[in-house]
C-alpha cells in the first residue's frame, strides 16, 4: 500500500523527504560513514586477535601497517586499533546517549515554555538563557573537576550542558504551532494540554528537533573528547578518543600515528553527524518541495 | 459617457491590444512536460474589459503570468503566440520584454501588501517608478505621484504622501497599486483577483474605481477572478477556464443568459444570487449542475427543523470581549479592542443562525468567546442550560462535546501529521470514548455521512482537496455529536461549486442530526440561502437581528443596506444601475482606555426583526 501511495501524486511526507534526503550527496555519504563507524565499534573488537588492554611491552610504539597491528601500537604495546574501536563505542555511544537525554530534557522544556507561555514560559526560557551565559567548555570542565569521573556522570554532564538549544527551538516552534487551527480545534474538542504538546505539536516540530538531534551528537563527540583530553572524562585504562589524543600529546614527535589515529575518527565522526543534519534540515522542510 | 463611440475602437477592429492565440504553458515535472494552460486564444480590443473567469487550478492566473512571461524559464514552457499591439511578445528578447513590464502591461495582484516593499514610504515607490519609467525629474515625479494617489480616490493625498504602506488599509493599499500600475500609462492593466482579499464594502469601491479610471485613461483590462458577481460587474466579454481550456468564450451578457458549455452553467447554478430567496421560508440547498452533461437538479426547500418552542440550545446574553493593547516600557493599557459588545443572542435545536459583517467586526471573536476558546471580559453563554462562562476546566472539556468549531481554512485546521482517521478520531480518544475498533467503526461511518469513502481514513491531508478536507473537518466536529457547531467563515475559502456542496452537505446534516449552526460569515448571498435568522455585525455589536427574510426583505440600519449594496449582482443586465457606493473605510473598534460604550436603544420592526437605534 505504501508503495502506492508514494508513487502517487501526492507523496507521503516521509518518502518526500527521503527523496529530498538522497540528493543532498554529502548527507549520504556522512550517514554511510556513521554508518560504518557503528558498525567497526560494535563489532571490530571481536574480528580483531588484540585486546585493547593487552600490555605488550615488546612491542611499544609499533608503527602502523607493521607487522600485526594494522595502526601500531601505542606506549604499552596496546594494539591502536582495537583501542580506536572501543573508544568509538565509548564515543559515540557517549554521543547519542546525551542527545537523547538533552532532547528529552529540552523538548519538556521547550513544549511547556511555548505552550503556556505567560510566566511559566518566561521562567523556563530565561533558565535556558542563564545556563547558556556560562561558556559551555568552562561549564562542564568545573562540574567534570567537582565529579566524579566515569561514563555515566561524564554522559550527564553532557546532557546538562547541551539541552538549552533544543528547547529554544522547540519552545520558538510550539508557540507558533498553538496559533494554528489544528490546535485550537483539538481545545475545542476538549482535548487535554498535554495532549495537545505532545499528540498534535511536537509531532509538527520534527524537523528542526531531528536536525537539532544529529548535530547535538557530534557536538556530544566532540565535548566528550574535551573533558576526557583534560583528563575528567574517560579514565584509562579504558579507551575513549578524546583521552586516546591526551596520552598521545607526549609522543607527538616519536610517535604521531597515536594522535592522528583518534583525531581523523573524531573528524570523521563530528563532520559525517554535521553533514547528516543538514541534508536532514533540506530534507525535513518542505518549502524546499519545489524544485 | 454620451459621447460618440472613441475613435480608439476603430483601430481595435485591427489590431486588438492583447492578442493571444493558441497560447500554451507547460511545467516540467520530473522530466515531463505537463501542460497547465492548453491552447487559449483571446482578444483584448482597445477600452475593453475582458475576464478570465475559472476555479482555483484552472489555470487562470497562469495565463495572466504567461503573457507577462513571468514563467521560470528552466521550469515552464509557453507556447503559442501573445501579441501587444501587433508586436510578438513571446520572442522578444528579455531586455526589451522587461520594457513592456510596467510601461505597456501593468499587473496588479490579490494581496497588495505583498507587493508594496514595507520600508519605503507610498511617496517614495510611485515616483521611483515614474522616474525610472517615464525618466521625470524628481519633483515632477512627486508632483505626479500625489496627481496618481489622488486619481485613486485616495483621501488627502498630499498628506499620505509620506505614509508608510502598513499605515493604509487593505483597500488603500490596492489603491495605491492601481495608483503604481497607472504610472505608466499602460494600454493593458492585468488585475489578478485584485478584490478577492477585500470586504465586499471595499471591493465594491475597488471595482467602481477600476470602472472609472479605464474610462478615463482609455485603457484594456484583463480581469482574472473567481467571482461570477464580479465579472457580471466589469467585464465586456469573458473567457470561463476550465482544467487549463478556455471551454468558453463570449460577450458577458450571453455567457450570463445563455450559456453554451455544461461547465459555465454549473459555475453559474453555484453562484449565490442576493434576493434569490424572497418569498422563501425555510433554507434551500443548492442546485448541482452536472459539469459534464449540464443536467441540474431541482433543490425544494428543507424541511422545517427549527424546534421553537424547546428550550434553546445556546443563549448568549450581554457578551463584551476586549483585547487590551499595551505600550511602553510597563505595558500600560493605550486602548482596548471593543471586539464584542454586549452582544444578545439565542439559537434553537435545528437553527441556523448567521452572523454577517466585515473583517474586524468581531464575528469571529463572538464564536470563540461562545466556546471560551478566549474569555469574554462579561456577559453569560448558556448552552443547553449550562453556564459555559462559569465553568471549570473539567466542566467546560465535557460540555465542549456538545458544541464544535469549523474554521476558515481547511488547510490550517487540519494536523498535516495525522492521517485522516487520525484525525477524526482524535476527538473521540481525547474524551476516552471509543475503543480502537469502535472507533475505526465511527471513523468509517462519519466519513460516508460527509460524502467520503471509508477507505481514505489511512491517507493525509495533503492528498485532499480544500472542499474534500473541510469535509474532513466536518465529520471531525461531528465525531463527539455535537448540537451544536460554530462555522467560522467554513465555506468561504472555497470555490464557488465546493462551496455550494458543502453548503448543501451542512443542511442535509442539519436535517437528519437536528444540529443548530452558528454560522459566521461575509457572505451576504450564502447567508441568505442557508440560515434561518440573520444578525449583521457592525464594530462589535450586533446593530440588527431577525429572520432572513425580514432582514433581507426589509433591512433598516444603514449599515445592513449599505453591506447589501456592495454585494456584487451575478447579472450584467442590472451593471448600469449605479448603486451609490461611499468611499469608507471600515471603521476601527479601537477606543481609548476611558471609553464608555454608549447604552443602545432598539426598536422591533416586526415579530423577532430587531434592530438599533443610530444617530441621522
Amino acid at each position: 500500500m505504501s508503495i502506492v501511495v508514494s508513487q502517487s501524486a501526492h507523496p507521503t511526507p516521509g518518502y518526500a523527504a527521503w527523496r529530498r534526503f538522497r540528493r543532498h550527496r554529502l548527507a549520504m555519504a556522512g550517514a554511510l560513514i556513521i554508518i560504518l563507524l557503528a558498525l567497526a565499534s560494535a563489532l571490530g573488537p571481536y574480528l580483531l586477535p588484540f585486546d585493547d588492554t593487552y600490555i605488550d611491552i615488546m612491542k611499544r610504539f609499533a608503527p602502523p601497517l607493521s607487522g600485526a597491528h594494522l595502526l601500531g601500537t601505542d606506549e604499552l604495546g596496546r594494539d591502536v586499533l582495537a583501542r580506536l574501536m572501543m573508544g568509538g563505542r565509548v564515543s559515540l555511544s557517549i554521543g547519542i546517549i546525551a542527545m537523547v537525554i538533552a532532547m528529552a530534557i529540552g523538548i519538556l522544556v521547550g513544549a511547556f515554555a511555548g505552550f503556556y507561555g505567560g510566566a511559566l514560559g518566561a521562567v523556563l526560557m530565561r533558565l535556558v538563557d542563564a545556563v547558556l551565559c556560562f561558556p559551555t567548555i568552562f561549564l562542564l570542565v568545573t562540574l567534570a573537576a567537582l565529579t566524579e569521573p566515569g561514563l555515566l556522570t561524564t554522559t550527564l554532564l553532557i546532557a546538562a550542558t547541551s539541552w538549552m538549544s533544543v528547547a529554544r527551538v522547540v519552545e520558538a516552534q510550539i508557540r507558533a504551532l498553538r496559533e494554528r487551527d489544528f490546535a485550537v480545534a483539538a481545545v475545542a474538542f476538549g482535548s487535554s494540554n498535554l495532549r495537545i504538546m505532545f499528540h498534535e505539536l511536537v509531532p509538527n516540530a520534527i524537523a528542526p528537533i531531528v536536525v537539532a538531534a544529529t548535530l547535538n551528537v557530534a557536538t556530544a563527540i566532540l565535548l566528550e573528547s574535551y573533558v576526557s583530553y583534560l583528563g575528567y572524562g574517560i579514565q584509562p585504562p579504558a579507551a575513549s578518543w578524546g583521552n586516546m589524543l591526551n596520552n598521545a600529546q607526549i609522543y607527538l614527535t616519536s610517535a604521531p600515528w597515536l594522535a592522528i589515529a583518534p583525531g581523523v575518527a573524531i573528524t570523521l565522526a563530528v563532520t559525517s553527524f554535521n553533514f547528516l543534519g543538514d541534508g536532514l534540515r533540506d530534507a525535513l522542510d518542505p518549502r524546499m518541495n519545489v524544485t | 459617457m454620451t459621447s460618440p463611440v472613441p475613435p480608439a475602437c476603430f483601430d481595435a477592429v485591427a489590431t486588438p491590444v492583447l492578442s493571444a492565440t493558441g497560447l500554451t504553458t507547460s511545467f516540467s515535472r520530473d522530466g515531463q512536460w505537463l501542460p497547465v494552460v492548453r491552447n487559449i486564444s483571446f482578444d483584448v480590443a482597445a477600452r475593453e474589459t475582458v475576464a478570465i473567469v475559472g476555479e482555483s487550478g484552472s489555470g487562470k492566473s497562469v495565463t495572466a503570468l504567461s503573457i507577462m512571461r513571468l514563467i521560470p524559464q528552466q521550469s515552464g514552457r509557453i507556447e503559442g503566440s501573445v501579441r501587444l499591439a501587433g508586436r510578438e511578445l513571446l520572442t522578444l528578447p528579455e531586455q526589451a520584454m522587461r520594457e513592456v513590464r510596467g510601461n505597456e502591461i501593468a499587473m496588479i495582484f490579490q494581496e497588495p501588501m505583498t507587493s508594496l516593499n514595507p520600508v519605503l514610504t507610498i511617496g517614495t515607490q510611485i515616483s521611483e517608478a515614474l522616474v525610472y519609467h517615464r525618466g521625470l525629474s524628481r519633483t515632477a515625479a512627486e508632483a505626479e505621484s500625489i496627481r496618481l494617489l489622488d486619481h485613486v480616490r485616495i483621501p488627502a493625498a498630499v498628506s499620505r504622501f509620506a505614509d508608510y504602506p502598513h499605515h493604509f488599509s487593505g483597500g488603500m493599499r490596492q489603491r495605491v497599486m492601481i495608483a503604481m500600475a497607472l504610472a505608466c500609462k499602460p494600454k493593458l492593466l492585468i488585475a489578478d483577483e485584485p478584490t478577492t482579499a477585500l470586504d465586499v464594502t471595499i471591493q465594491a469601491q475597488i471595482v467602481e474605481l477600476l470602472k472609472e479610471l479605464q474610462q478615463d485613461e482609455g485603457m484594456s483590462i484583463l480581469f482574472i477572478t473567481h467571482d461570477m458577481g464580479v465579472v457580471a460587474e466589469v467585464a465586456d466579454r469573458t473567457v470561463v477556464m476550465y482544467h487549463g481550456e478556455a471551454v468558453e468564450t463570449d460577450r458577458t451578457t450571453r455567457i450570463f443568459t445563455a450559456p453554451s458549455h455544461a461547465y459555465t452553467r454549473a459555475l453559474l447554478s453555484a453562484v449565490p444570487r442576493l434576493g434569490s430567496m424572497a418569498g422563501r421560508a425555510q433554507p434551500m440547498r443548492f442546485p448541482i449542475v452536472d459539469k459534464v452533461t449540464g443536467g441540474s437538479d431541482t433543490p425544494v426547500e428543507m424541511p422545517d427543523t427549527v424546534a421553537r418552542t424547546e428550550r434553546p440550545v445556546l443563549e448568549v446574553k450581554h457578551l463584551t470581549t476586549r483585547f487590551p493593547i499595551r505600550s511602553g516600557l510597563f505595558g500600560r493599557i493605550a486602548g482596548r479592542v471593543h471586539a464584542v459588545e454586549n452582544v444578545s443572542f439565542s439559537l434553537h435545536a435545528g437553527e441556523t443562525l448567521a452572523l454577517v459583517g466585515e473583517s474586524g467586526c468581531g464575528k469571529s471573536t463572538t464564536g470563540r468567546s461562545i466556546l471560551k476558546l478566549i474569555t469574554p471580559d462579561s456577559g453569560s453563554v448558556v448552552v443547553d442550560g449550562e453556564d459555559v462562562l462559569g465553568m471549570g476546566a473539567r466542566e467546560l472539556r465535557a460540555l465542549r462535546r456538545r458544541m464544535q468549531i469549523v474554521f476558515q481554512d481547511p488547510f490550517a485546521s487540519l494536523n498535516p501529521r495525522m492521517s485522516v482517521g487520525a484525525a477524526i478520531a482524535a476527538p473521540l480518544h481525547a474524551n476516552r470514548l471509543a475503543a480502537a475498533s469502535e472507533a475505526r467503526d465511527k471513523i468509517a461511518d462519519l466519513l460516508v455521512r460527509v460524502g467520503l469513502s471509508a477507505d481514505m481514513a489511512r491517507r493525509y491531508p495533503h492528498e485532499f482537496s480544500g472542499g474534500q478536507r473541510q469535509r474532513i473537518c466536518i465529520a471531525r466536529a461531528l465525531a463527539l455529536q455535537p448540537k451544536l457547531i460554530i462555522a467560522d467563515e467554513a465555506v468561504s475559502a472555497l470555490d464557488v461549486s465546493v462551496k455550494a456542496q458543502v453548503v448543501n452537505l451542512m443542511l442535509e446534516l442539519q436535517d437528519s442530526m437536528k444540529l443548530s449552526y452558528l454560522f459566521i460569515s461575509h457572505d451576504m448571498a450564502v447567508v441568505e440561502r442557508m440560515s434561518h435568522r440573520v444578525a449583521v455585525m457592525y464594530l462589535g455589536e450586533i446593530v440588527e437581528i431577525g429572520p432572513r427574510a425580514a432582514v433581507f426583505g426589509d433591512p433598516q440600519h444603514p449599515y445592513t443596506k449599505k453591506l447589501m449594496a456592495a454585494v456584487p449582482i451575478p447579472d450584467p443586465a442590472r451593471r448600469t444601475t449605479r448603486r451609490g457606493i461611499s468611499n469608507d473605510e471600515i471603521r476601527s473598534p479601537v477606543r481609548a482606555p476611558d471609553y464608555q460604550p454608549p447604552a443602545r436603544q432598539y426598536r422591533e420592526v416586526s415579530p423577532g426583526h430587531i434592530v438599533q437605534l443610530w444617530d441621522a
